[in-house]
């Protein structure tokens, strides 16, 4: 197995993870529990893909999909923010709908059930093994950065203030909700932009193609213990396992199914605390009280 | 005693009201969006699913399994957890019905072999369902996580299972059972004829009454919803927590495991890999628009089954996949209008009460 085929491979995995995973641990830090990852995702593959067909240029399927996410994610805020729902079934309602949306929205402008037709990427040049790719490095620089947002600047210690404490944070004059809107904002964003690199790298959008990558991403926030280097980490970890399965397809050590079960058995025994308990932001879930 | 039962009943009914209100706009929006008139849409739902015997069979069948999945998920949340694992369960019950099937001889009669399934099923998803109760009881690990990770194990594992042991060449299906097969309707009614609506019908509106009978009227039931409500007080109360937390899980994941035979028994008599294909996390709407409540349970039921069976109905005319949005927004609907509806009616008694 050749090691640089592998580490390309491992990237090209893991960039939508650590999109995705950045934009769980932004909301959850701020208190709101992040289950429409997979939502986001979809959503922001599928509004690239309408942008990037309709203008013919790749940056404004970018944008498109930055929109799409910043409106799916405020959907998400508005429901559990302003009217208090509960916030797992606001999640899973969110992946059910955009489902559902970007079904209908695929017969409608492409006539099609199964995918788009084929819209242009960022121009791959041979021997550049993807690393031309803006969004990969966006990818790989979102997790450092997250990280000094939430440790390094007032917004991020604002954060986790909201997340941890929300009395106390407002209590010096934080506006709890204001904060909360401006991550979960974020999040779908972010979480989009990881969509966004999957269809623009496929060049087109095909049905549920997130394929559970927004569960994989939760995994990884919550094995990640919420923070964003470690998340990123785990992310990593996780486009290991599955790059490992696919080189090794063929010649069966492992059944591809018991791979496909490691972010999932891993973040299982991490909650169980095994190996170092995983305890989340003290106020998480808690708007609707 | 009846002014409390209607103000519960006022904050029950509403939500429901207020999502099908906003659900039937959007669903116009989508209609005309196509180009079609919604009357004339809404028409042909109608027409697919309860206007001749065939799409109402239909209707049944869907039904049948989502009144369990809703019901495992409602029993949960009047314990005070949250079930997203009922997919699994769902698949794992429906795997082991399979396999006591193919087990037991043929010459066993059905009244023997039909519960023995049966109870494998709710045994499959009682398993499933028991792992997340033990984790949460014995390391505090959040049941929500550990129920939407443990549905991807378990998948993959039962998909494995299947591939690699038990599959039929070509298909990814079990063999057909030897014994356990539950008639279906048409079997007694002509015109269902072709519909998968079979007897798990009745064993589903069975489940409902002893899911109401526990919850109201026994001790146990009376614990459950009181570790549902204040899990604190309960204990102080003299009730282990843990373990109603891990019976009600348990019990949870049996009831949606059970809801397997509706497929493996009643229709296809095999279990096939994806055949839960969403109906667990359906049962997520079902037990949120029923409010918990067994007879809520099976009226939302056949409400989302009624919109999943009415998309194949107006395919014709517009995408089937509208019925997918309008299942998301009469979610979301609800869920939002729950918390809003409580506040405003604690509002409006207040001076009443004063």
């Amino acid at each position: 197995m050749n090691p640089f085929t592998f580490l390309t491979q491992m990237l090209r995995i893991a960039i939508p993870y650590l999109f995705a995973a950045s934009g769980g641990v932004i909301a959850e830090r701020a208190g709101i529990i992040s289950l429409a990852l997979e939502g986001f995702m979809l959503t922001g593959a599928f509004t690239a893909t309408l942008g990037a067909y309709y203008t013919g240029s790749v940056w404004m399927g970018v944008l498109c999909g930055i929109l799409g996410g910043l409106v799916i994610g405020l959907i998400h805020a508005v429901a559990t923010i302003r009217f208090r729902a509960d916030q797992v079934v606001i999640g899973i309602a969110i992946n059910l709908l955009v489902i559902g949306v970007t079904r209908f929205f695929l017969k409608l402008a492409f006539d099609s059930s199964s995918n788009s037709p084929r819209i242009s990427g960022f121009t791959a040049r041979q021997g550049a093994f993807g690393f031309d790719n803006p969004l990969l490095w966006m990818g790989l620089l979102t997790a450092p950065v997250l990280a000094f947002l939430l440790y390094r600047t007032r917004f991020g210690l604002r954060v986790r203030a909201v997340g941890e404490h929300p009395e106390a944070a407002a209590s010096v004059g934080i506006r709890v909700k204001a904060v909360q809107y401006a991550a979960v904002a974020l999040s779908g964003i972010l979480a989009a932009l990881g969509g966004v690199y999957l269809a623009l790298d496929q060049h087109q959008f095909t049905d549920q193609m997130t394929a559970g990558r927004g569960f994989i991403a939760v995994a990884a926030v919550i094995f990640g213990r919420w923070d964003p280097v470690r998340a990123g980490l785990a992310c990593m970890l996780f486009a290991a396992a599955e790059t490992l399965q696919i080189q090794l397809q063929g010649n069966q050590i492992v059944a591809s199914q018991f791979i496909e079960m490691i972010p999932y058995l891993l973040t299982i025994i991490a909650l169980a605390g095994v190996v170092g308990r995983a305890v989340p932001p003290a106020a998480l879930g808690k708007t609707g009280q | 005693m009846t002014s409390r039962f209607r103000e519960q009943l006022e904050e029950a009914l509403f939500p429901p009201v207020v999502a099908l209100f906003v659900a039937l706009i959007c669903g116009d929006i989508l209609i005309m969006s196509y180009g079609q008139s919604p009357a004339h849409v809404y028409g042909l739902l109608l027409e697919g699913t309860w206007g001749n015997a065939y799409g109402f069979g239909q209707v049944i069948y869907k039904t049948t399994t989502l009144t369990f999945t809703g019901l495992a998920v409602s029993l949960g949340i009047r314990a005070g957890l949250f079930n997203v694992g009922a997919e699994s369960q769902l698949a794992a019950g429906g795997f082991l019905a399979a396999i006591a099937g193919l087990l037991l001889s043929p010459v066993i009669p059905g009244v023997i072999a039909i519960p023995l399934c049966m109870l494998a099923a709710a045994l499959g998803g009682g398993i499933v369902g028991g792992i997340p109760g033990f984790l949460r009881v014995k390391f505090g690990a959040h049941e929500v996580i550990v129920t939407i990770m443990l549905n991807f194990v378990i998948l993959a594992l039962l998909n494995w299972i299947v591939a690699t042991r038990l599959h039929v060449p070509e298909t990814l299906h079990t063999p057909e059972i030897h014994a356990g097969s539950i008639p279906r309707l048409d079997e007694f009614i002509s015109a269902f004829h072709g519909s998968a609506a079979n007897l798990t019908i009745i064993v589903a509106i069975l489940a409902a009454v002893a899911v109401w009978f526990f919850l109201f009227r026994t001790r146990y039931g009376y614990e459950l919803r009181a570790v549902g409500l204040q899990p604190d007080a309960a204990e102080y109360g003299g009730v282990n927590v843990g373990r109603v937390w891990f019976g009600a899980l348990t019990l949870s994941g049996a009831i949606a495991g059970l809801g397997g035979i509706n497929y493996v028994l009643g229709y296809k008599h095999y279990y096939e890999d994806g055949f839960a294909g969403g109906s667990g996390f359906l049962g997520i709407a079902v037990a949120l628009v029923g409010r918990n409540h067994p007879l809520g349970v099976i009226l939302a039921a056949l409400f989302f089954a009624t919109l999943s069976q009415g998309g194949l109905a107006i395919h014709a005319v517009v995408p089937k996949q509208m019925v997918e949005v309008l299942q998301g927004v009469v979610i979301l609907a609800v869920a939002m209008s729950v918390p809003e509806v409580r506040r405003a009616l604690q509002q409006a008694r207040k001076p009443a009460r004063a």
